[in-house]
């Protein structure tokens, strides 16, 4: 299985991606080796802006056509936008899973928590070591 | 056998492409009296009902059906379902006019032939199970199992034991139970099976404690073997004050051998579309008796029927105060009792004993026809129960033929497929019950099938994943269903 | 054999009473080409359509039937069926929870006037999951809903409100101006519908500005036998919006390999077999055989037939009424206009009259009594098509003897 994983974005046990956006922003979505596990996607749901999410909540819902999964909040914060362009094209998830395929924009109550997360190499190691 | 045959010519168009404005059937309508309605209470636009005549109706339901595979027309090996022969006779007797004509509020006066079935079927299932009292309102096997999850959490709440709130299941359950354990909003705990399919001791030891509320057990297991560890799992769990629950999803292995009741299971639920042979009906309706031990007795389901002296009446709010409430309309699919108890009653005590001997042997005979003929048992050192799970794992990896290109190729050859992909547990598992109904001609017949699409999965898998070929349809685009939602008919515009 | 001889004794013993009883049951005819068709093997021992290349007449019939159901309600899209309609209206509850978001009350309207055992089985199938149910009472002399009651509750965070119509009196309630105070505190509206009374009444799906959100009722009037309690099937219809936190399984159409036209199970990744703990419902079936009933029952009769039926009920029930309020001591309790059931208040308890018609071969009704003490001693009656004027007149003899009361002038 081809394993996309992007150097500069951190990462979550749960297959979550983190982008740190020049203006402190982050941007959220999960990693292309969560879309291949779930198979072709056919909606998703994204948290609505103003919301106020902590670390770890489950606050979007990817679904495809053999299984429904929760995404968790990797960071904690303010949702800034959801990507309203999945309503109708949930398979851009699929095919552009860091870029298009983004789940939701968030201002993060502390920016430095990205530090806790995994990065490229320790996410790399995380996909080894559950492929064995 | 012809696999270019197209499936074309058996579509049948949708109803409403049928209808024609002012066409009806007359004569199945009271005539026109005129009601008196308030015209801004009143409907505007008549409903999207179709227009045909009752023959053109009679044969678009009739070519409809002829679409569909059923028992009285193939077999079914579907592990987990007991997808046994439906006799017609319960169908015929419990279809009497006086029983369909019952109306459930009308005074039981009028309805002691009735009560007296419900309430010898209650008596039956308590003596099969080995359980001290029955509640047959749960309307289908998911109801029951809410039924008994609802009376442990009530039982612990009346004694005052607030803190147990956790459901332990093993992770190769039924997906209803954990399911049925939040609806409950209960807290659901999943432990480990072992590699030989028994349930993992030290995970169970680890997790029970004060807030253990009980544990869901199927047993014989969904992995089609029996639970050995039984007694040990009930030391451990009543030792730590929860209580057993018995799924009984797969009570057809035990029938007649050994009760639920003298395991120490505290609650059962019973699927008599399974067990005892009502029709699935395309997907219900079911009926998900359940059974109680002593401490449970107070919280059962109403309404229950009781007895006093010669006459029968239903037990409601005022004989069992402590009750889990009421879970249907009335009192639960009656007309599904009726065919439980005829079954039963035609079945009889010794014929019961049998069910559970033959359907254990046509799985055992099956799993040998099936090892000989090189297909890999998912527990190898272990005999099957009423069904067994094969995995296609070497098939999968040899030729890319999955579990599903099997199940799908098999539709060719006039046998439904068996359960696939259940339990999650077993990679690429076809789950196989043949039930105690079927002769030793149909167990053959879907063991040569299962031999011939092995040759096909060797010689061309592409054959296999184009499957099925002879059916009306072809496999479909679940994506496209599920992305571009089409839900209902609508008229061309 | 002795099982037949056996069925058919009992079965004697009950009889065939004239049936005057409906308090969520109704006794219409049905076309035996229904029953006929349902019973045929394929349809009858047809397992759950999960393999749908060998399942397309079930799953077309569910199609057909999501339509049918969708159009009756008013409501864009259907599911094939749930158990019946009080647990129906459990899960509606549980599914407004989902749907509203934007309520975290988990507070429930619940008018008195909705069927009460419905009542009771919303609370023990919802009650676990920390729902709060709250009762809205009715008005003594209409029988409808009190909106003051109602009003009483402006500005709170109410997650959903439950409307029935006709009412479990047999009263047609102001959908319109309850639906639009629901929405104006951001409820969702849950309405509780007898499918017969839709051929004539206004369907949920335009009741107030913009319809209500979630609509569920008994199929059992559609084709289904009276059968002792069941099996019925409750049917369960929202907005497309909602779809997704919609319980029980539907079926969408697609194509197939070919390009072909055909049907299968979707959105089934809502479901348990899958979600396991975090599904939307632990249900796993539709009423499969009583839901085909119904979608044969429908076909036959038509829009026609289906308005026939409706009103034929509506006024043989108006008969009924002013035939037994003839009767000295024998009232109907409440004025405004009804579909096909009335309360009527005796002199006596309504027990033993019931026990004495019963002995004379005639279910003249349910007892309200115990449900509604405030009522007195109240008689909820209904009359359908099957019912002539020779019937009625039969009902109001007995009525009269048993009260032993001479007819008034």
């Amino acid at each position: 299985m081809s394993n996309n994983v992007p150097a500069e974005l951190r990462y979550t046990k749960s297959h979550e991606w983190v982008r740190k956006n020049p203006d402190g922003t982050a941007t959220i979505g999960i990693t292309d080796h969560a879309q291949h596990a779930l198979g072709d996607l056919v909606f998703a749901e994204t948290p609505e802006s103003g919301r106020t999410l902590a670390a770890g909540e489950a606050c979007a819902v990817v679904e495809s056509v053999k299984a429904a999964s929760d995404v968790y909040a990797p960071l904690a914060g303010t949702v800034l936008e959801g990507n309203g362009g999945l309503a109708d094209a949930p398979e851009k998830i699929n095919t552009d899973p860091y870029g298009e395929g983004w789940l939701w924009k968030l201002k993060p109550a502390a920016i430095e928590d990205l530090e806790a997360l995994l990065d490229a190499s320790g996410y790399q190691r995380l996909l080894a070591e559950s492929a064995e | 056998m012809s696999d270019t045959q197209s499936g074309a010519a058996q579509r049948e168009p949708t109803i409403f492409e049928l209808s024609r404005p002012g066409r009806g059937a007359t004569a199945q309508m009271p005539p026109p009296l005129a009601a008196q309605v308030p015209a801004e209470l009143r409907r505007r636009r008549r409903p999207l009902l179709p227009e045909v005549s009752e023959l053109q109706a009679v044969r678009h339901y009739t070519r409809l059906s002829q679409l569909n595979f059923s028992i009285d027309t193939h077999f079914y090996p579907l592990g987990s379902c007991t997808m046994k022969y439906n006799p017609r006779g319960c169908n015929q007797y419990a279809m009497l006019p006086e029983f369909l004509g019952r109306h459930p509020l009308a005074p039981v006066s009028l309805g002691q032939g009735v009560l007296a079935c419900l309430h010898e079927l209650q008596e039956m299932l308590k003596e099969v199970t080995g359980m001290q009292g029955v509640s047959l309102t749960p309307m289908a096997g998911a109801q029951g199992e809410f039924a008994g999850v609802a009376m442990i959490r009530a039982y612990h709440r009346a004694r005052g034991d607030l803190a147990r709130n956790e459901i332990i299941v093993p992770e190769a359950a039924h997906g209803t139970n954990p399911a049925t354990a939040s609806m409950c909003g209960m807290k659901v705990i999943e432990i480990p099976c072992n590699a030989e399919g028994d349930c993992d001791l030290d995970a169970l030891r680890n997790v029970v404690g004060p807030n253990t509320a009980g544990i869901m057990l199927t047993n014989p297991s969904t992995l089609g073997v029996f639970e050995r560890t039984i007694a040990d799992i009930e030391k451990l769990v009543h030792a730590a004050g929860g209580l057993l629950y018995y799924d009984g999803a797969n009570l057809n292995a035990i029938l007649g051998k050994v009760r639920p009741g003298d395991m120490g299971f505290d609650v059962i639920h019973m699927n008599l579309h399974k067990t005892f042979s009502t029709p699935h009906g395309g997907g219900g309706p079911g009926a998900g008796a359940v059974g109680v031990g002593a401490r449970l007795l107070p919280y059962l389901p109403i309404p229950v029927v009781g007895r006093d002296g010669d006459t029968y009446r239903w037990l409601d709010e005022r004989d069992l105060p402590a009750s889990i409430g009421r879970l249907s309309g009335f009192m639960g699919n009656a007309g599904v009792l009726l065919r439980a108890y005829i079954y039963m009653r035609m079945v009889g005590r010794e014929g019961m004993q049998r069910i559970g001997e033959y359907a254990t042997l046509n799985a055992n005979y099956l799993l040998a026809r099936f090892r000989q003929a090189g297909f890999e048992p998912a527990y190898p050192s272990r005999r099957a129960t009423h069904e067994f799970i094969l995995t296609m794992k070497r098939e999968a990896r040899e030729h890319g033929a999955t579990a599903m290109d099997f199940a799908k190729r098999l539709l060719d050859f006039g046998y439904h497929a068996p359960t696939t992909y259940f339990p999650l547990l077993v990679p690429e598992c076809l789950l196989i019950e043949p039930t105690e109904t079927e002769a030793k001609e149909a167990l053959d017949g879907f063991v040569d099938a299962m031999i011939a699409i092995q040759r096909e999965a060797a010689a061309d898998p592409s054959r296999l994943k184009g499957a099925p070929y002879t059916l009306p349809v072809r496999r479909l685009d679940d994506v496209r269903a599920a992305k571009q939602l089409d839900l209902t008919w609508k008229p061309a515009a | 054999m002795e099982i037949g001889r056996l069925m058919s004794e009992r079965a004697a013993r009950d009889g065939r009473p004239l049936n005057f009883i409906g308090a969520g049951a109704y006794e219409h005819h049905i076309p035996a080409a229904v029953w006929a068709i349902v019973t045929r093997g394929e349809i009858y021992s047809a397992y759950t359509p999960y393999q749908a290349e060998a399942s397309q007449g079930t799953l077309q019939t569910i199609y057909e039937y999501q339509t049918m159901i969708a159009s009756l309600t008013g409501m864009e899209v259907s599911n094939a069926s749930l158990y019946d309609g009080a647990s129906g209206l459990a899960e509606a509850c549980l599914m407004a929870v989902r749907a509203n978001r934007r309520s975290k009350s988990l507070r429930i309207l619940m008018p008195k006037a909705v069927n009460p055992t419905y009542r009771k089985c919303v609370h023990a199938i919802a009650g676990n999951q920390n729902l709060r149910f709250e009762e809205v009472g009715f008005d003594a002399a209409s029988g409808q809903t009190a909106f003051d009651s109602l009003a009483r509750h402006t500005g709170e965070d109410i997650t959903a409100v439950v409307i029935q119509q006709p009412n479990f009196f047999g009263t047609l309630e102001d959908v319109d101006r309850l639906t639009d105070w629901a929405h104006k505190q951001g409820a969702l509206v849950i309405a509780v519908v007898n499918p017969t009374s839709l051929a004539l009444l206004k369907p949920p799906g335009e009741w107030g500005e913009h319809g209500v959100d979630i609509a569920v009722g008994e199929g059992q009037p559609l084709g289904v036998p009276l059968a002792a309690g069941g099996p019925y099937f409750g049917f369960m219809t929202t907005r497309m919006e909602h779809v997704r936190q919609m319980p029980g399984r539907i079926v969408g159409r697609t194509l197939d390999l070919d390009g072909r036209p055909g049907f299968t199970l979707t959105l089934q990744a809502r479901e348990q077999h899958i979600r396991r703990g975090k599904a939307t419902s632990n249900i796993c079936t539709n009423q499969g055989l009583l839901m085909s009933a119904a979608t044969i029952y429908l076909a036959i009769v038509g829009p026609e037939g289906l308005e026939r039926v409706a009103s034929a009920s509506m006024a043989r029930t108006a008969e009924l009424v002013a035939e037994l309020t003839r009767i000295k001591g024998v009232r109907e309790v409440f004025t405004t206009p009804r579909f096909h059931e009335a309360l009527l208040r005796l002199e006596r308890p309504v027990g033993p009259v019931l026990e004495e018609l019963a002995r004379r071969g005639i279910a003249g009704g349910y007892d309200a009594s115990h449900d509604y003490p405030e009522l007195g001693q109240a008689l909820l009656i209904c009359a359908t098509e099957t019912k002539t004027t020779g019937d009625i007149a039969n009902y109001a003899s007995a009525l009269r003897a048993v009260l032993g009361t001479a007819r008034a002038a």
